[in-house]
């Protein structure tokens, strides 16, 4: 039976189906991060069920909020931390170390092509772009994940799109997805994954994959996942060249997750990116989309460039390549957030971090920032912040904010006019 | 098991997301009672007013599609249990908030738009919702009279709620 890469994870990893329809679900990686954890932790600890399933296959990141700002988010941090030490859980990556988690535990090589992964945050659909099934859960789902290794999902149904066609000059990743939220809707997917095809994804690097897979959820999809191929094979080649006697070797045996063909879709879309414009929000909706020659001009108060969409090093490149030999307009504020620090310490090592600090920008240790608005970067009302994250809801930078998510391209344009602007217009430096 | 039914609250709009049901400006607290004033804090709808009695007295929300969009924060379901509010009926849900529902025993109930449009008809009118969980029904009365409505959730979903939440279910079983 001709089978989606989905429907092969599920049955590789069928714990048990309580119901016709419920599949509970054998978890290879659950990760934790300081705000959805310390809640499962304290109740785990009140039930006197304060264990784990398997410390090896817990990983956990201090991120959200780092360093600390304040009394509750530090005692945040120390609840994970002291529960990581009690159950002597060995990943685990605090101040110096830690960095985005989405961007982090793909570095680490954490995710493995045909993986379960779950995390007590929406953008774990991230890790679908090494071909796993990566879903955001609760703090309910994160508990047991944590006690018992297993997650309950329906059984999945797949949406395809084909991305095909010649990516245009200043179009990126985060363009497509965008475009392809506009056509799916913010509920067009739900309790679906979608399958990112075509041309446009097989030449793309494993970091472009991450930015479509992370904002599958902008769609309502579960998870978002990408054909693990030679891309795959040579980023994570580090961490798994004791498992294969060669590339090939690992390449075939990753092949096996390929959906089949004649398998079922729902529904298949084909984009043709050629003509594509760099695409920007416009709403309160990430699926409130608009070609960025219907919203240039607009005034923007807050520049952001980092998070789990666009914070990665081929993002700060892009940037730093529009910003080079050019400052941030005084009317705005620049800010940074390099995801990890290999990522910081790339951008440093090739003068990238210099190229933002004499353009204007302050540049900020790895963390979430200034995207959901709960540590640093939070927006007065009124104000608008022209952002490479991936939520533009009411509030989400600060009360009575606006944002406009962009990739780190337009970000970099805008940051250069003061106003949003259209990147093709201004000349980039390959760095 | 919790208990279900009580005054309804309205919320005329869809893909209301958890950034608007809870702000992440209060992710840091670490008990749910502490989450209790900052309900729909943020919610972008014409004359709506987190403050004010019809919200704070409500037990139950009725709201239109895609509820719940947005971040997989548990503490979007834990400000309506805190407040009271168990049940959310809906023309749609997103997926992880209506997981997180039921996982804490509490009732998402998805139905037809025209039914959910039926509901808003009570909207107004001081309206009242009680749900017979044993017979996957609830009876809507208001000024504009009363009428009873059918649902279906899954069996997997309404043994979560039966069993107290997916840690009791899970618990027992694995």
């Amino acid at each position: 039976m001709a089978l989606t890469l989905a429907e092969k994870i599920f049955r590789s990893h069928l714990r048990d189906e309580p119901f016709p329809g419920t599949k509970v679900l054998d978890i290879d990686v659950v990760m934790c991060h300081e705000i959805t954890t310390p809640i499962a932790i304290n109740d785990l600890v009140e039930r006197g069920k304060d264990r784990v399933f398997d410390p090896d296959r817990i990983k956990v990141v201090i991120d959200h909020v780092t360093p600390a700002k304040d009394t509750k988010t530090a005692q945040q941090g120390r609840i994970l931390r002291d529960w990581v030490r009690r159950q002597k859980i060995k990943d685990f990556f605090d101040i110096g170390r830690n960095g985005v988690c989405h961007a982090l535990f793909p570095e680490q090589g954490f995710i493995r092509p045909g993986y379960t992964v779950i995390m007590g945050d929406s953008h774990t659909c991230t890790h679908g772009a090494f071909g796993a099934f990566a879903a955001g859960v609760g703090t309910t789902d994160l508990e047991v994940g944590i006690l018992k290794g297993v997650c309950a999902f329906r059984e999945p149904k797949t949406i395809r799109i084909n991305i095909n066609g010649t990516v245009p000059r200043a179009v990126y990743a985060k363009d497509i997805v965008l475009r392809i939220i506009k056509e799916l809707t913010v509920k067009g997917a739900t309790d679906c994954v979608i399958e990112f095809q075509g041309d446009v994804v097989k030449n793309m690097s494993m970091e472009s994959r991450m930015t479509l897979c992370n904002m599958a959820i902008e769609a309502g999809a579960t998870s978002g996942v990408c054909m693990p191929d030679e891309v795959t094979v040579e980023y994570l080649w580090p961490f798994i060249s004791s498992e294969y006697a060669n590339k090939q070797a690992a390449l075939d045996d990753y092949k096996k997750w390929w959906s089949d063909n004649g398998c079922a879709y729902i529904k298949v879309i084909d984009l043709d990116v050629t003509g594509l414009e760099p695409q920007i929000t416009f709403g309160f909706r990430p699926d409130e989309v608009k070609n960025i020659s219907e919203m240039e001009g607009i005034p923007v108060d807050q520049i952001y460039i980092g998070s789990c969409t666009n914070g990665r090093i081929e993002d700060l490149r892009v940037a730093a390549g529009y910003l080079k030999g050019r400052s941030a307009a005084s009317s705005v504020r620049g800010i940074v957030s390099p995801a990890t620090p290999k990522v910081f310490r790339e951008a440093d090592e090739e003068g990238i971090i210099k190229i933002f600090m004499d353009a204007g920008f302050c540049v900020t240790n790895p963390t979430c920032g200034a995207c959901l608005g709960m540590s640093n970067g939070v927006l007065a009302p009124g104000e608008a912040c022209a952002s490479t994250t991936n939520r533009n809801f009411n509030g989400r930078m600060g009360k009575g904010g606006m944002v406009y998510l962009m990739s780190p391209a337009v970000a970099a344009a805008t940051a250069i006019e003061g106003r949003i602007a259209d990147p093709r217009k201004l000349r980039r430096e390959e760095l | 098991m919790k208990t279900f039914g009580g005054k309804v609250l309205f919320l005329d709009r869809s893909d209301i997301n958890t950034d608007e049901i809870i702000p992440a400006r209060y992710l840091t607290e670490i008990s749910k009672d502490a989450l209790k004033s900052h309900m729909l804090e943020d919610l972008k709808l014409e004359a709506f007013d987190p403050q004010a009695m019809q919200t704070s007295e409500a037990r139950v929300i009725v709201s239109r599609a895609n509820f719940g969009c947005g971040s997989s924060r548990e503490h979007a379901p834990w400000v309506f249990e805190v407040n009271d509010i168990n049940v959310v009926i809906a023309q749609s849900f997103a997926r992880i908030f209506r997981q997180n529902m039921f996982n804490c025993g509490m009732l998402a109930i998805e139905l037809p738009e025209d039914v959910i449009e039926r509901l808003f008809s009570h909207c107004g009118g001081s309206a009242e919702l009680i749900v017979d969980f044993n017979k996957d029904s609830f009876t809507i009365s208001s000024a504009k009279g009363a009428e009873s409505i059918s649902y279906v959730i899954s069996r997997f979903d309404k043994a979560l709620v039966e069993a107290g939440g997916w840690v009791e279910f899970a618990d027992a079983r694995y």
